[in-house]
């Protein structure tokens, strides 16, 4: 059987500036933060990413990764807006195609099935429509009903972080929503996970029940181990987000200055440092109160 | 400012002999939003509809379900920021979905922008391509509206919140669902609309906003002054309800001990 163990920055090598790229989680729960450090230090660019959003899009954002974000929504959720996002919005840097959250899961669905589009209401009314002029309705053969039908969104790439995967591919959520990680697994080419620990495969099952199985091998190209690697979002069970580096985020991206003393402390050396450098944070604001 | 206290001194939050804030009778008229719904997922969104989802499982709507905020479905009637004492059900995101699409669902939001047909914008103000203010996104608003009853909650009822045209209508409307067609309008309901000021509905002959009550020390005046488009309104307009004395027990001991409601809405 393949192992499949690989190193963030050879996920990164396996990616092409151009790409469509989606990626798991939501908000700013559970994101594979350590693969998009990863990709923000890298040259890829002209990326198009796929999210419903939160700090993943925010560092790519930031980092002048992105040509296209298709989303429903970017939010920090304890912080409503997300600061990079707005900004980027508000310049009008990037394109964008906003939808509504449940036509990006249909959108994903489509392409796990390999259709060129599902049938929704979603959508039907609301300026979505206006705003993406290549949307089209679809007439139900049966009743005559006219519907939305969102098109496939096939990824070239997926990135994923979960609790605990073995050397495989098979991974579990052992937090208590799995969002739409493995749909998002299904509509890419190639779908990497990052995960808190790897183990054993006898290990997923020893100490929680199979249903937390929700990622199967044959969906996962890469497996990084990268404790931590979802910070500063939330990791249920493992960690909370951690809100003061998140206020610490979002206060910097609000001015250039401290956004770029920001990257320089942070965002400027490889995930160890990263670690290093907020652990060294956490303990600096410790010893001030 | 006197006019528009509900009563004298405001005292203690957690004292029942103390007078009737606006944040209560606000959480009451959102409560209010989901009675006769029976077995369905009340989805509050801010800390108002939150106690008034609470509070009408409490009292009048036991069948309602509710979530801990996260996955969980809970049991029993838990204070904002706890957590419920009983888990009666798993809720991730998807299964929302789910519920969404099967219309089993009531869902209270809070609009940025509003029009008298109850389009509304959550998505961003100003021109889309480069707005002057980007908001969230348009987030489930489009499906929820179309699929089940919805009602909004605005906090600060201003002319810039009640607009005769949104930027973006994210959350559909009456005029724009029948427009869309039959696939749109057949679950598309607004059920109310609860500001700081009044509650609202759209049962008028061409379904434009009308003014159902205006909270106690709030004058009919004060909230077309307040709103960016003409009204309906009827030739007598009652009072909101005061909440009953078990209510406000529940609100203040049970469901909002902290006191988060008066940080959401002015006294």
């Amino acid at each position: 059987m393949r192992h499949k163990l690989m190193t963030a920055d050879a996920v990164v090598a396996e990616l092409r500036s151009g790409m469509t790229v989606g990626i798991g989680g939501w908000g700013s729960r559970r994101k594979p933060m350590s693969l998009v450090r990863a990709i923000c230090r890298s040259h890829l660019g002209d990326l198009t990413i796929v999210s419903y959003g939160g700090p993943d899009v925010g560092l790519l954002l930031a980092a002048g990764k992105v040509r296209r974000l298709v989303y429903g929504f970017v939010s920090l959720d304890s912080i409503p807006l997300e600061p990079h996002f707005r900004a980027a919005r508000q310049s009008g840097a990037i394109a964008v195609t906003e939808y509504d959250e449940g036509m990006l899961q249909w959108g994903l669905y489509a392409a796990a099935c390999r259709l060129p589009f599902l049938p929704t209401r979603a959508g039907l009314g609301s300026d979505v429509l206006r705003v993406n002029p290549g949307l089209r309705t679809v007439r139900s053969p049966y009743d005559g009903e006219e519907l939305l039908a969102v098109p496939a969104l096939r990824l070239d790439a997926a990135l994923v972080h979960a609790s605990r995967a073995d050397p495989h591919g098979n991974a579990q959520f052992l937090g208590p929503d799995p969002y739409f990680d493995d749909l998002f697994c299904t509509a890419a080419d190639r779908a990497y996970l990052s995960c808190e620990e790897v183990v054993p495969t006898p290990e997923l099952t020893a100490s929680a029940p199979v249903q937390t199985l929700r990622i199967q091998r044959w969906m996962v190209a890469g497996v990084v181990e990268a404790p931590h690697g979802a910070h500063f979002t939330s990791c249920d069970p493992h960690y909370g987000r951690d809100e003061l580096f998140q206020r610490e985020y979002a206060n910097a991206a609000a001015n250039p200055a401290a956004w770029a003393a920001f990257r320089a402390s942070y965002l400027d050396r490889d995930e160890a440092g990263y670690h290093a450098a907020v652990a060294s944070g956490r303990a600096a604001r410790t010893a001030a109160s | 400012m006197t006019s528009r206290r509900v009563t004298g001194d405001s005292g203690s939050a957690g004292s029942l002999a103390a007078a009737v804030t606006r944040a209560e009778v606000c959480a009451t008229a959102c409560a209010e939003a989901w009675r006769g719904d029976g077995e369905i997922l009340a989805s509050p969104i801010g800390v108002i509809p939150t106690i008034g989802a609470r509070l009408a499982r409490a009292t009048f709507e036991p069948d309602l379900l509710l979530t801990d905020g996260e996955a969980m479905l809970g049991q029993g009637t838990w204070a904002i920021g706890g957590r419920p004492e009983v888990i009666e059900g798993w809720l991730p995101y998807r299964a929302i979905f789910d519920l969404i699409y099967n219309g089993t669902r009531h869902v209270m939001m809070i609009p940025s922008q509003i029009d008298p047909h109850g389009n509304v914008n959550i998505s961003a103000i100003g021109e889309f391509s480069r707005p002057r203010a980007a908001l969230l996104g348009v987030r489930g608003a489009p499906g929820n509206t179309v699929n089940h009853p919805t009602s909004y909650w605005v906090p600060r009822h201003t002319p810039r919140t009640f607009v005769a045209r949104v930027d973006m209508v994210s959350g559909v409307g009456y005029d724009r669902a029948a427009q869309a067609g039959p696939a749109a309008s057949r679950y598309h309901e607004l059920r109310r609309v609860v500001s700081n000021l009044g509650v609202f509905d759209f049962a008028s002959p061409d379904r434009a906003m009308r003014l159902v009550s205006v909270h106690p020390g709030v004058g009919v005046d004060e909230v077309r002054a307040a709103t960016g488009f003409d009204l309906v309104i009827p030739g007598d307009v009652p009072q909101t309800r005061q909440p009953s004395a078990d209510e406000l027990r529940l609100i203040r001991s049970v469901i909002d001990p902290g006191g988060s409601r008066s940080a959401e809405v002015q006294q």
